[in-house]
């Protein structure tokens, strides 16, 4: 017997001993976008190579072309990716399209519940179709829009007397989006340091999604929404609600009372060189980018504040951004893809991900009652996730999106028709498009 | 003297390690058939790359065809496309855009090629080197060009901006040539007329230097002025040549994509937004396959169309 047991253990040393040895010699692929995180990422993945013998490559592409760059990858049934971070909206056409590998079993095998990461990522990030326990990605990185402003400025003696003499307030991170405008044109044309700055940096970029993601910060607030609950896709009085007009217009006033000159094709990096030039009171962009700003020599430290989207009449919402962790199905090494999500998904490489500057949506990492005080960001990132929504996440994603950024471009910054006329003319769009996918 | 014996051996060596049956064969052959057998290597790569495409985007334009869903059923959907794309108001709108950008860019570089041409013709000290100077921006590459006018129009730093202030005296972060509607189209013609006057300066060049100078010397001797000479001699026989420029330029500017993509995007909103720019956003962007293959083709039908009438204009020109 003891022979027999100790076959068996020789046997399963030798092929134990031998799938490493196979991993060992292996390299997959990670693909993602080219940002802060993207380092972050890379660091911490230096510890699944010491754990598995896996060697990690990665693939980062710069934010304006990475989704034409991966989802033609995809659709080309590309072998470049192993693993993908993929946008949240890209999920339901991966899904349907069977781009990513489906996760549901791999999950049950291993044990990696759904339930440890934060809902408003799950829906975001992994399910498809929504609000379905069909899951295509693990939530790998939270993000939100939120704001960042110069505390050193908020600070200055002078502007505090100057901004309550013209408000009767004091000047402080704003309460609301009417607040936010009134800070943005106290600041707009200001001097400071001898130099004439400006108001905010907003999202105003054409090409991608730029705009769509910056005016949905003052649309959710003031009530737009993509559709009725109660009935899936009917947009008419959801999409150009008189709040959402009032949105479409809030967002257009902040744009030409206080932005940069020519701001008007900004995105993320636009909105970063601004900030970090000293050339703007408040930057709009992603929690993302908030640990590098932090760090910054020149307006990092004490000199930067951060504050969640603000509200409207008690409303809130902030635009979802962050992804999904996925498998790419025409991976030829998958096992291995696989093996890497469940490292990843492990609570301690979820915090040591956290404390590197990824946005860890694990509730490890989030409930921890110390978070709050681990980054001066961490509390608005809370309060963010729990306010966000997300663009269509459809099949059809591109032709949505494309349609509200000419629409909201043309409205915006090129001053055609109005906010009314806009958003009628998107829902013509999306009717179109939906009706072509048999939504409608 | 050794030589020639030896090489005539070396070829009578290589003769006869030819197998007979090939030698034959080659023999065999008759001009037509040699002549076929080095064409069809070309032939073959022109039906791969060009009339195999062109046939299969025909086939797609009368179909649902998503390149992003290769699974989905395949319906023919008829004349749907065309109909949808000849009633839709933003691709007359980008149509629009696209011949405004095409006629104002041809006019200027057209006027500017040949006064260049004209100067760089009467030889003086230092032509050479100004002419080298004059045709570097045709040899950067349009991705550069974008980028580097992107700078130069930047309100706060750009170059231009602070040139245009200098001489205006309106300050510099006044106005933005990218992000206004109304001055957006012309920064686009301007970098394009930048780039690309060189080239129609060099044809206008040729067609200049391809006069004989024995009839400007005749015209002399008939005490012809300049300004006669120019109308009468100059501009007629320069003008087969002026045309062939403005015909290159045309079918250029029409499938203008790099230099707009790089500098507007297409915005701000929609106003530069260039035929190629909403093809490129259908194909690739939307990947609605089927319906921009529809569109590309319509787009070409149009060139090859224009081209071709204008082609029987320059013949008639130079058969006068």
């Amino acid at each position: 017997m003891r022979k027999l047991i100790a076959a068996a253990g020789l046997l399963a040393a030798t092929i134990l001993g031998a799938g490493q040895a196979q991993a060992q010699g292996k390299t997959i692929t990670l693909c993602w976008a080219a940002w802060d995180p993207a380092n972050a990422l890379v660091e911490l993945s230096k510890d699944f190579t010491a754990k598995s013998g896996v060697n990690m490559k990665f693939e980062f592409v710069p934010w304006p072309n990475f989704a034409d760059r991966m989802l033609n990858e995809l659709n080309s049934k590309g072998k470049l990716c192993d693993v993908i971070i993929g946008d949240s909206q890209w999920i339901g056409g991966a899904a349907e399209n069977k781009h990513y590998v489906k996760l549901n079993d791999f999950f049950a095998k291993e044990g990696i519940t759904m339930d440890d990461f934060m809902p408003a990522t799950v829906t975001g990030y992994a399910e498809w179709p929504k609000g379905t326990p069909n899951y295509w990605g693990l939530p790998a990185m939270g993000d939100a829009n939120g704001w960042t402003y110069r505390k050193d400025w908020f600070a200055d003696a002078k502007n505090q007397a100057d901004f309550k003499a013209r408000f009767n307030r004091d000047l402080a991170p704003p309460k609301s989006l009417a607040e936010l405008k009134d800070i943005a044109e106290f600041f707009q044309g200001r001097e400071i340091g001898g130099k004439k700055v400006y108001g905010a940096a907003v999202f105003t970029e054409r090409g991608s999604e730029g705009i769509t993601m910056g005016v949905a910060n003052a649309l959710y607030p003031f009530g737009f929404e993509y559709q009725d609950p109660k009935k899936p896709y009917a947009m008419e009085g959801f999409v150009n609600s008189p709040g959402a007009v009032a949105g479409l217009e809030f967002y257009k006033a902040l744009y030409k009372c206080c932005t940069p000159p020519g701001y008007t094709n900004a995105y993320m990096q636009e909105g970063l060189d601004a900030f970090k030039s000293g050339q703007v009171a408040m930057q709009m962009n992603w929690f993302a980018f908030f640990p590098g700003l932090f760090k910054d020599p020149a307006v990092g430290g004490d000199k930067i504040g951060f504050f969640v989207n603000p509200g409207h009449n008690g409303k809130n919402g902030s635009q979802l951004g962050g992804q999904g962790m996925s498998v790419v199905s025409y991976s030829p090494n998958q096992a291995e893809a696989l093996a890497y999500i469940k490292w990843f998904a492990a609570p301690e490489v979820q915090k040591k991900w956290w404390a590197l500057g990824g946005y860890s949506a694990h509730k490890a990492v989030l409930n921890d009652p110390n978070f709050k005080n681990t980054a001066p960001f961490a509390g608005d990132f809370l309060v963010a996730m729990g306010q966000v929504k997300d663009f269509w996440a459809e099949p059809s994603y591109a032709a949505l999106l494309l349609a509200m950024q000419k629409r909201v471009h043309d409205y915006v910054v090129a001053d055609q028709g109005t906010a009314k006329q806009a958003l009628d003319l998107m829902i013509q769009d999306w009717t179109k498009v939906f009706k072509e996918d048999g939504k409608l | 003297m050794n030589l020639l014996p030896s090489s005539a051996s070396l070829i009578e060596k290589a003769a006869r390690a030819t197998p007979p049956s090939f030698v034959g064969k080659v023999r065999g052959l008759s001009d037509k058939a040699i002549a076929w057998i080095f064409i069809a290597p070309t032939l073959l790569l022109l039906l791969a790359i060009n009339i195999f495409p062109l046939i299969w985007t025909i086939q797609l334009s009368f179909t649902n065809y998503r390149a992003n869903r290769p699974n989905a059923p395949l319906r023919d959907v008829g004349l749907a496309h065309y109909n949808e794309i000849l009633t839709n108001p933003d691709i007359w709108a980008a149509m629009q855009v696209t011949a405004r950008f095409v006629i104002a860019s041809i006019v200027i570089q057209t006027v500017l090629g040949f006064l260049l041409a004209w100067l760089i013709d009467r030889k003086f000290r230092g032509s050479g080197f100004l002419t080298t100077m004059i045709l570097l921006p045709m040899m950067l590459s349009p991705a550069v060009v974008g980028n580097f006018w992107t700078f130069l129009y930047q309100p706060q730093i750009g170059l231009f901006n602070y040139i245009v202030a200098f001489v205006t005296g309106i300050p510099p972060s006044s106005f933005q040539m990218l992000g206004d509607v109304n001055l957006s189209p012309w920064a686009i013609v301007l970098v394009d007329s930048w780039m690309w006057t060189p080239y129609v300066m060099l044809i206008c060049l040729a067609g200049l230097r391809s006069i004989p100078d024995y009839i400007y010397e005749a015209a002399e001797v008939d005490r012809a002025s300049k300004w006669r000479q120019f109308w009468t001699i100059t501009l007629p026989m320069a003008m087969p040549f002026i045309m062939l420029a403005v015909l290159f330029r045309g079918i250029e500017n029409f499938k203008m994509f790099d230099m707009v993509n790089l500098l507007t995007g297409g915005g701000p909103g929609s106003t530069t937004e260039v035929a190629s720019i909403t093809l490129k956003r259908e194909a690739f962007e939307k990947w609605r396959t089927g319906y921009s293959s529809a569109f590309a083709i319509i787009l070409f039908v149009t060139v090859f169309g224009l081209a071709n009438i204008y082609v029987r204009a320059l013949n008639r020109v130079k058969s006068r």
